[in-house]
């Protein structure tokens, strides 16, 4: 009963969501109802990664963007093409420096576990070797990279990548941001609710700065544009008379046409690959594992008491969850074509997607799908929205009137308030969510 | 009719009824003494008492007027002083601090009982400057009972005041409750060591699965042969 | 004299700057730890509370500018500001009505408050963009320094300059008042110490007769007044952007949780600890170093630990270190 009703529940609410999207195609353009799909496919593959670690375990990850830009820069490294004269001129120079920090690391690690029994010394003796260490890595480092950022500093000045597919890169992306995730994890799980939720938010920020700054790697805010494409270009489509027969058949013009095949080829993949998520997270939820997690996401105490080893399996959630993230984030920068490591804001990647699993509903992977169609969409139509609102509100006004001007510029400024109010209504009203979690 | 009674009390945390038909009462002045097993509901009693539970059978009465349906902060302002038995003290405020806030809800002048406090309690006049929670144990339920008694309350409701303490600990602290009693409050408190508790009490109560099992003046508790033999290990 | 102008140039570029940063930071902090030690959740919403009121002072600034009133030397904000907290508190007294009540009454685990408080961060920064716009306001009128670094130079004959901005003084002025009435409010008066009552054990407080509701709006009247002499001195020496409070909130956080959340004097240390960590890890210190030793060992390195653009990196490395050798911070934290 409480499965059919739950079931009924999630096809209206996504045939509404659906008839949205036809409604932006007829009303506005086919080619924007896509994209905004597009876009919708990739946030709910991330909100389903939260989900995973909120949903199923009750982690607070505020660390969603670091993963992301993870992703988006394996899309980088897989995708572009390599510079050899950058790779010759510092290529050794880097994997110098990389060899001399896993050392260090090493090294630290060892004094670590060696001195359990004197910690403040253990920690001071790491402290010194981390400070030499660091200005050891800083010295073989720093020439490479300046001989790297100058080698052709307008077009390149970075190591490239390495020329592959780029759909081999959301692969990579995933085992990217599980890689941060589980170093993250190693520090950051344990602690109260809070500290999680501000140590992640932190080293997010801090990876973003890395990608930012690091132009031997990522170009920086250069950025690294004109990555290829796993579907076909436009201008490709244009020409081939193949198509422009299909275009003409279906009374489109080609344009127009080549435009919303290139984006179905990507809804196509994004499709694929959110219902692979989806299915392996819904396998896993209904596994022993999954039942295991819930039982110690609801209580804590009891789980421990039963001997369950909490803090190793949040670390696998947490690093699950994370590359789910990951493989968003490289799918993100694909249907972007570039790189812009300025473009990852908290707002946008960390926090908009909590609003999408809770708005959804924490727990259930539809719902986290569902909330990331509703909330993707409406951050999308906001402005829209908060024009015609303004339109509205400042019509009985004078031409000039000062008040109009400022309604009708701040008018964009509505997402952020639309998005906030979503939140809090949704978490006092109905705070486990549209679709709730159904008790298993 | 006693200063203080909990009449035929039935009730519980929400859940099952741990009390039942449980009737607890002291006189001004004197020591009232709750013991019994553990999980008897002796706490629970004292708890029901101060409304810190719902009984759903029973009322509480005080000096005459049915408090049953007040909230514990309104029998604080009554005249209820309450020591819980673990975290009662502010650990990170001051001993004299923490008098102040127990002291809070009264508007007048607080340093004449706030000396009564510390001629009761002389170590705490000492230590005043000290946060509480560098004191030691015994020192601490000192300061718990002292910010109780900063309200001038009628009733002093004790929950184990000497769980934890030596026995040295504890014989001084039941002289100071022998004190505070004979200034004219009613003391009630629930005691593990039974026998040294009756043996200031005016008035025993054995409870045994939340109900009334013996009741009478602690002396004569103590000369039961039943009652030793069963509670006070023979 | 050249040791008298490496230290010259120490004070300007470090000490000076650090002490306006760590005020900063130790005001901010000062609220996240208010807000966690009453209320007991992390405020993710605070930077935009900082935002608000400062915001609020500037649209004051504005109308007192048009009708011609100043203050000058000194800017015309300070007289704006009383309006801007008052804007403020009725704010956050709406807000807990509106948001954090509920989930009080409820007693919701600390997590959905954080949630909460992540929604109305949303909103707030929304409704500031809404209101002031999303770019760069100039908050400092009046005289801009105190002390110029070719005055300095002139005065001393050193080659070397320390300039003092106004703004830098009003910050630190600002902040030791504020800090004095707070801990003289919370140590010396009734309502005060009954605030630290309640944080160190609400069980007790109650049973003392210690109102929690009065409690937690005098937490968030005084979290308000903080918040917005925060935010309106963070304007005024750096230029009021309402996008950087976002990025303030992790070396705030950062400066509560290393002086042991919940506890004032560990959020007004933190700040000075973070402040100084992440200035003098990223000051350059070339020419420091050209002062103190002979010509022939200068290099071309700009001596620099750290790029100044990894400058919160530091506040969250010292963030993870405390949270992994001293998780209650410097002072144990959880209670004012």
């Amino acid at each position: 009963m409480m499965d059919t009703l739950s079931s009924n529940r999630s096809v209206i609410l996504f045939s509404i969501m659906g008839l949205l999207l036809v409604s932006v195609g007829i009303y506005q353009s086919w080619s924007l109802a896509l994209t905004i799909l597009n876009f919708c496919l990739i946030s709910a593959v991330m909100s389903l990664g939260v989900n995973i670690q909120w949903g199923f375990a009750g982690l607070f990850n505020a660390g969603v963007m670091g993963s992301a830009a993870l992703g988006g820069v394996a899309a980088v490294l897989i995708s572009s093409q390599p510079v050899p004269e950058a790779i010759a001129a510092g290529g050794g120079g880097i994997l110098a420096g990389i060899a001399t920090l896993i050392v260090i690391i090493a090294i630290c690690y060892f004094v670590f576990k060696k001195m359990r029994d004197h910690r403040d010394l253990s920690y001071m003796i790491i402290g010194i070797i981390a400070f030499i260490g660091y200005l050891l890595v800083r010295s073989i480092f720093d020439p490479a990279t300046g001989a790297i950022e100058l080698v052709d500093a307008a077009r390149t000045g970075f190591l490239g990548g390495l020329g592959l597919p780029i759909i081999l890169s959301w692969f990579v992306g995933g085992l990217f941001a599980a890689a941060g995730a589980w170093v993250i994890g190693k520090i950051a799980l344990g602690l109260r609710s809070d500290y999680l939720a501000i140590a992640t938010l932190g080293i997010s920020e801090i990876i973003v700065a890395f990608l930012k700054n690091e132009d031997w790697l990522t170009r920086g805010v250069k950025n690294v544009t004109g990555l290829p494409r796993p579907v076909p270009y436009e201008v490709t489509l244009q020409k081939s008379p193949f198509y422009q027969g299909i275009a003409d058949s279906m009374g489109f013009t080609i344009i127009e046409f080549s435009s919303i095949f290139v984006k179905l080829c990507y809804t196509g993949l994004f499709l694929a690959v959110l219902i692979l998520v989806y299915v392996l997270s819904e396998k896993a939820l209904q596994s022993p594992w999954g039942r295991m997690m819930r039982a110690i996401r609801d209580n804590e105490i009891s789980a421990n008491a039963m001997g369950k080893n909490i803090k190793a399996r949040h670390l696998q959630v947490f690093v699950l969850g994370s590359a789910v993230v990951g493989i968003a984030g490289a799918m993100l920068t694909t249907i972007d074509g570039q790189f812009t490591p300025s473009s990852y804001q908290p707002l946008r990647f960390t926090f908009l997607i909590w609003v999408m699993v809770i708005v959804g509903g924490s727990g259930n992977n539809l719902g986290a799908i569902l909330g990331a169609f509703i909330v993707w969409f409406t951050w999308n139509q906001a402005p829209e929205i908060g024009n015609w609102l303004m339109g509205v509100v400042t019509s009985g006004m004078a031409e000039d009137s000062a008040l109009r001007i400022h309604l009708l510029a701040s008018a964009s400024q509505m997402r952020l308030i639309t998005m906030g109010l979503i939140l809090l209504l949704v978490l006092r009203f109905s705070p486990r969510g549209l679709i709730p979690e159904n008790n298993r | 009719m006693a200063f203080l009674i909990g009449e035929n009390m039935t009730g519980g945390y929400g859940g099952a009824d741990i009390l039942h038909d449980c009737t607890i009462g002291v006189e001004k002045g004197e020591i009232a003494v709750i013991v019994g097993p553990n999980g008897a509901g002796k706490s629970t009693g004292m708890k029901a008492i101060f409304g810190m539970l719902d009984i759903h059978t029973g009322r509480v009465m005080m000096d005459g007027q049915d408090i049953t349906k007040l909230s514990p902060q309104a029998r604080v302002n009554l005249g209820m002083g309450f020591v819980p038995q673990t975290s009662n003290v502010f650990t990170s405020m001051t001993v004299e601090e923490n008098l102040e806030m127990g002291a809070f809800i009264r508007t007048d002048d607080i340093s004449d009982t706030k000396e009564q406090v510390f001629d009761l309690f002389p170590i705490l006049r000492e230590k005043r400057n000290q946060p509480a929670g560098e004191l030691s144990g015994g020192q601490r339920q000192q300061v718990a009972v002292g910010r109780a008694l900063m309200t001038k309350p009628k009733v002093l409701m004790l929950d184990e005041p000497t769980a934890g303490v030596s026995p040295i600990v504890m014989d001084e602290l039941f002289d100071r409750i022998i004190e505070i009693a004979k200034s004219g409050v009613a003391v009630l408190m629930v005691e593990q060591n039974a026998k040294q508790a009756l043996n200031i009490a005016d008035k025993g109560y054995v409870l045994v699965q939340g109900s009334n099992k013996y009741t009478d003046t602690g002396e004569a508790l103590l000369a039961n042969p039943d009652v030793r033999k069963a509670f006070l290990g023979g | 004299m050249d040791i008298l102008n490496s230290l010259v140039l120490l004070a300007n570029y470090i000490f000076v700057p650090g002490l306006t940063y760590g005020c900063q930071l130790a005001l901010g902090a000062l609220g996240i730890t208010l807000v966690y030690g009453i209320l007991r959740f992390s405020n993710f919403a605070h930077g935009e509370t900082m935002s608000f009121g400062a915001m609020f002072s500037i649209l004051f600034m504005w109308l007192f500018q048009s009708w011609g009133i100043s203050i000058a030397p000194l800017p015309t904000v300070l007289i704006a500001l009383p309006f801007g907290i008052l804007c403020t508190i009725a704010w956050v007294l709406f807000c807990d009505k509106a948001i954090y009540k509920f989930y009080r009454t409820k007693k919701a685990p600390p997590v959905i408050f954080l949630i909460a408080s992540t929604g109305l961060m949303f909103l707030m920064a929304g409704v500031i963009r809404f209101i002031i716009g999303p770019r760069d306001q100039t908050v400092s009128d009046g005289a801009r320094f105190i002390m110029r670094a070719r005055e300095f130079k002139e005065m001393t004959g050193l080659d070397e300059g320390l300039a003092i901005k106004t703004s830098q003084a009003i910050t630190v002025i600002a902040t030791i008042i504020i800090v004095t009435l707070l801990f003289w409010f919370l140590n010396k008066t009734l309502t005060g110490k009954s605030m630290r009552a309640y944080s160190d054990n609400e069980d007790l407080a109650l049973l003392s007769g210690i109102n929690p509701d009065r409690v937690v709006m005098y937490a968030w009247v005084i979290t308000a007044i903080i918040a917005t002499v925060a935010g309106t001195l963070y304007g005024l020496d750096k230029s009021y952007k309402p996008f950087t409070f976002l990025q303030l909130l992790l070396p705030i956080f950062a400066a509560a949780i290393v002086g042991g959340i919940g506890n004032p004097l560990g959020a007004v240390v933190g700040g000075f600890v973070i402040a100084f960590s992440e200035i003098t890890v990223t000051y350059a210190y070339k020419k420091f170093y050209a002062y103190l030793t002979p010509e022939s060992w200068h290099s071309d390195g700009l001596l620099q630990l750290l790029s100044t653009d990894y400058k919160f990196a530091v506040s969250f490395v010292i963030l993870v270190v405390v949270l992994l050798i001293k998780p209650t911070g410097i002072f144990k934290g959880q209670s004012l």
